[in-house]
């Protein structure tokens, strides 16, 4: 800002302007910005929301409800619900026990392993599904032991929680190491010389103070290991009623000419994700500070 | 549960957590086997008939033997169904759309023998099929015959043939119908089939994506299709939406079966799965293959409505053309093949 | 790992905490087994074919076309995505209008929303007969089944990338730097420009090439309405899917790593920029 003028400006009808439109734009380019920015997202977020119940609902509610009451649906429900109740604590206890020696400790590599943690994030859904074929696959590095004991992984339920568990991989611990960080080990480090175990400082310092931030990436990990979908069709082998999840189920009605009953069950997809998102706004508003440190990454 | 020691040992390094969810899971399925189930992979546009096939099955199988039993389906591209075979899935039978995606199994896998042709009552085939074309009501673009598909404002949604038998048999009309029109010369026929997948705006990877795209989308002037699918069309999007048009002559598709040796062996369901697939050759799934609109090879088990549907044509074989499956496959669809070179040149 | 080795430098420094060996040991352990285990299988797979051999495949036309979609409509959906994201943040955490909240909280569907479903949604609307691809058609543009449709789809996914990587950094820009900028004479476009924008340059690249990553691996949302045809509209994650079909493992695998190469370099950029602004900026 050097050469910036060391005088008040002059505005064109010669009076000073209230302070408070220095730090803003003028209302017409406000009002233009925010017209962009919601015609953005409504164009790409909320009518594309609106088609799924909109189809979901079109034959009205008889053939909306019907489409959960099909035994493929309801197996359906029952492995998405069983793949997250193993998934989500996996990652859970995987993120807490990761951003625990990442955050409190001061290590080599340190940099390296933060990355490698990151690495699902950025690898493609169907290559997530395609490593396990290649580990586990008949033809696979474990295959012939597997086939020797009669083990079946992919193509069954522990191939779609390991495919589901390596896409949701960094959730949780990208979420808590930051967080953690911030905290620093001060609190910890009196429990620990008032006496206190090591575990016992963890669940009564550790966990009070990161308990927000953990129930908020517990519920992302939770939106994103029902909702997956490239991985799963990779290992999933399409079995009806055995091992087809939700987003499964949405691609075979669809591909069935049931488009009511796919919307149908995709608007329930659709649902978990609105109840992730206001139980999501409603910590951030209310625990904002609490979770803040973790939001810039995702 | 869990079989053996050598077992726990390799799956030791994995964190107790997940060994638990393994081992869990592991009992879900474990658990699921003990019972008399047994799995039909199967390709893309079956899901109908096989729900009714395995219903009517497991019906006759308990009043025959008292057990309960119950048959899975599997459904999608033909190759990507012959894939999961071969990386594993637990199939008892396969229902594939082309004989070269069982060849495949039985080559890369060995789980069914080379000769899986001899093994059943007409190499492997209860019911064959054809291609025909579906246009929008009224037939705007007046298509008739093959020719028409290779007009330049013709757009026509036809699946990916690498990934999809209804593909490859279209592909494989097309091309038959050119050899044959253009005095026996390849390259002729090889140009053909070239304009025909320039007028191609969207290459599904299965016969129901094309038909979805085709029909419900709204894209392209005609679909060539499985003859059953363009009837399970007419029935499902409404007859005053869509015409069918039956061309003079098409290809005989041989959508075949076939027995999942080394793993009925493994799972010990050799004589549901055998059971199964000789029930495909009976009186019964005959006249339930011509309800669906497959062609039945027992025409006197079904019912004479359903045959009267099933239109005369001039079927061509196409292995009286090309010789065995395995050049076909190689000289057309492999990499590097004719549809490769093709969309290569296409661009 | 840069730094230079001091002498007598531990592995860990020390500390009264405890549970390091466990916690530790438990993340290799579980990374181990979930991601490298895998990870080091496929590129072993590839690494079969050779040098030459990934090259081959690379330079396939029909795998380089396929990646040039994947790469280059990601390019430019995650630019999109920057842009708008950009007016999007800056709306949201500025101005004061009815909705607002809302208008955040559905920034994040995305994240929440499976793939699958957005697909078909999108599929459906932006198809010629959908309400507003029967739009879009009136004035000429075909958006579903062809490149169009992906670069929504990517559009679509990437865009709360882009949003909550530069919302916490507006929030926390000094307005009283800004009013010292007005008040020393700069016109309100200059404050933006040489004030207000160049700290969050750092955030608004991490946040595009979070969004490009997510692109170009993308596969769910896109099959949908995507027309999937070679040399046009199919994408790498396709054609992966497809290469499996025809029992091309190999080619898989070398499409795969290549992929992953590239996120990998990604990644590190994302990295990069991230310590380069902190020791510009201060913060990241």
């Amino acid at each position: 800002m050097s050469d910036a003028v060391a005088s008040l400006p002059d505005s064109p009808d010669g009076t000073i302007r209230p302070a408070q439109s220095v730090v803003t734009e003028r209302p017409w380019i406000r009002w233009l910005l925010i017209a962009v920015a919601l015609t953005f997202l409504a164009l790409f977020l909320v009518l594309p929301l609106i088609t799924v119940f909109a189809q979901a609902l079109a034959k009205g509610w008889g053939a909306y409800l019907a489409a959960f009451t099909e035994p493929d649906a309801q197996s359906a429900i029952r492995l998405t619900l069983t793949v997250a109740a193993i998934a989500v604590p996996f990652n859970l206890v995987f993120g807490v026990a990761a951003a625990w020696a990442i955050a409190k400790f001061e290590f080599r590599g340190k940099n390296l392993l933060v990355t490698l943690i990151d690495l699902p994030f950025s690898v493609s859904p169907v290559v997530s599904g395609l490593i396990y074929v290649l580990v586990f696959g008949s033809r696979g590095l474990f295959g012939p032991v597997l086939l020797e004991h009669d083990i079946q992984i992919i193509f069954a339920v522990p191939g779609i929680v390991l495919a589901t568990v390596f896409v949701t991989f960094p959730f949780v611990a990208r979420q808590l190491i930051p967080l953690m960080q911030e905290q620093g080990t001060t609190e910890e480090e009196a429990a620990l010389t008032l006496g206190a175990s090591g575990w016992h400082a963890f669940r009564t310092v550790t966990l009070p103070n990161i308990r927000w931030g953990l129930l908020y990436a517990v519920l992302l990990c939770n939106a994103r290991a029902m909702g997956e979908f490239g991985a799963v069709s990779v290992v999933s082998g399409h079995i009806r009623g055995l091992t087809n999840t939700l987003p499964l189920h949405v691609e075979i009605l669809y591909n069935e000419y049931n488009f009511v009953a796919s919307f149908a069950v995709a608007s329930l997809l659709a649902g978990l994700a609105l109840v992730t998102l206001v139980i999501k706004s409603l910590l951030e508003w209310r625990y904002a500070d609490d979770i803040a440190a973790g939001t810039r990454r995702h | 549960m869990i079989s053996g020691k050598p077992t726990r040992t390799a799956l030791a390094p994995i964190g107790r957590a997940a060994f638990l969810g393994l081992a869990l899971t592991l009992g879900v399925t474990g658990g699921a086997r003990a019972q008399s189930e047994i799995l039909n992979v199967s390709y893309d546009p079956t899901r109908e008939l096989y729900r009714e096939i395995n219903a009517v099955f497991a019906e006759e199988w308990k009043a025959k033997t008292g057990e309960t039993i119950t048959v899975r389906a599997a459904h999608g591209g033909s190759g990507a169904q012959a894939r999961t075979v071969i990386d594993g899935i637990p199939a008892d039978v396969v229902t594939l759309g082309i004989p070269s995606d069982i060849d495949a199994i039985s080559k890369i896998s060995k789980k069914i023998p080379a000769d899986w042709r001899t093994k059943l009552p007409n190499e492997g085939l209860p019911y064959t099929s054809t291609v025909v074309f579906l246009v929008r009501k009224g037939n705007p673009k007046a298509v008739k015959d093959w020719a028409d598909l290779a007009k330049p404002d013709v757009k026509v949604i036809t699946p990916n043939p690498k990934t999809s038998a209804g593909g490859r048999w279209n592909f494989l009309a097309a091309w038959g119908y050119a050899y044959e029109k253009e005095g026996k010369d390849k390259e002729k026929a090889n140009a053909f089939v070239g304009s025909f997948y320039k007028n191609v705006p969207v290459l599904d990877t299965g016969a129901r994506g094309s038909t979805v795209t085709f029909a419900q989308r709204g894209l392209g002037d005609v679909l060539p299709t499985w003859e059953n699918e363009a009837f399970l069309v007419l029935e499902e999007f409404g007859k005053d939406k869509f015409d069918i048009v039956v061309p003079p002559t098409s290809i005989y598709a041989e959508p075949p079966v076939a027995l999942v040796d080394a793993n009925v062996d493994k799972k010990g369901t050799r004589k549901q799965a055998e059971a199964y697939l000789q029930f495909l050759y009976s009186d019964k799934a005959q006249a339930i293959f011509a309800k669906h609109h497959y062609r039945p090879i027992k025409r006197e088990a079904a019912k004479a409505e359903d045959l009267a549907l099933l239109p005369e044509i001039k079927l061509f074989k196409i292995e009286d053309v090309l010789g065995s499956w395995d050049d076909i496959q190689k000289a057309n669809f492999d990499n590097g093949g004719l549809f490769d070179q093709l969309s290569k040149a296409g661009r | 790992m840069s730094e230079a080795p001091r002498p007598k430098r531990r592995f860990r420094q020390r500390t009264v905490i405890p549970g390091f060996g466990l916690t530790l040991g438990y993340t290799l352990t579980c990374l181990g087994v979930i991601v490298l285990l895998p990870l080091a299988t496929l590129v072993a797979k590839a690494a079969g074919l050779g040098p030459a051999g990934i090259w081959a495949v690379a330079t396939d036309p029909r795998v380089a076309s396929a990646l040039r979609v994947s790469f280059g409509v990601s390019l430019l959906a995650a630019l999109t995505a920057s842009i708008f994201g950009g007016i999007v943040a800056w709306v949201l955490t500025r101005y004061d209008f009815p909705g607002r909240k809302l208008a955040d909280a559905v920034v994040d569907l995305p994240f929440a929303l499976p793939t699958a479903v957005a697909g078909i949604a999108l599929a459906s609307l932006y198809a010629p007969n959908g309400a507003v691809g029967s739009q879009l058609a009136k004035i000429g543009i075909e958006a579903a089944y062809t490149p169009v449709g992906i670069f929504i789809a990517m559009v679509f996914i990437g865009l709360p990338f882009a949003v909550r990587t530069v919302q916490p950094l507006i929030a926390e820009i000094d307005k009283e730097v800004e009013e010292a900028s007005a008040i020393l004479g700069a016109s309100r476009i200059a404050t933006l420009t040489r004030v207000v924008l160049p700290p969050l340059i750092p955030a608004v690249l991490t946040g595009f090439a979070l969004a490009f990553a997510r692109g170009v691996g993308e596969y769910g949302s896109i099959i949908f309405i995507a027309g999937n045809l070679p040399y046009v509209s199919e994408i790498a994650p396709l054609l992966i899917v497809i290469k499996l079909s025809e029992f091309d493992y190999e080619g898989a695998s070398a499409i795969a790593v290549i992929m992953l190469a590239i996120s990998f370099v990604t990644l590190l950029a994302i990295n990069l920029i991230q310590a380069w602004s902190r020791r510009r900026f201060g913060y990241v």
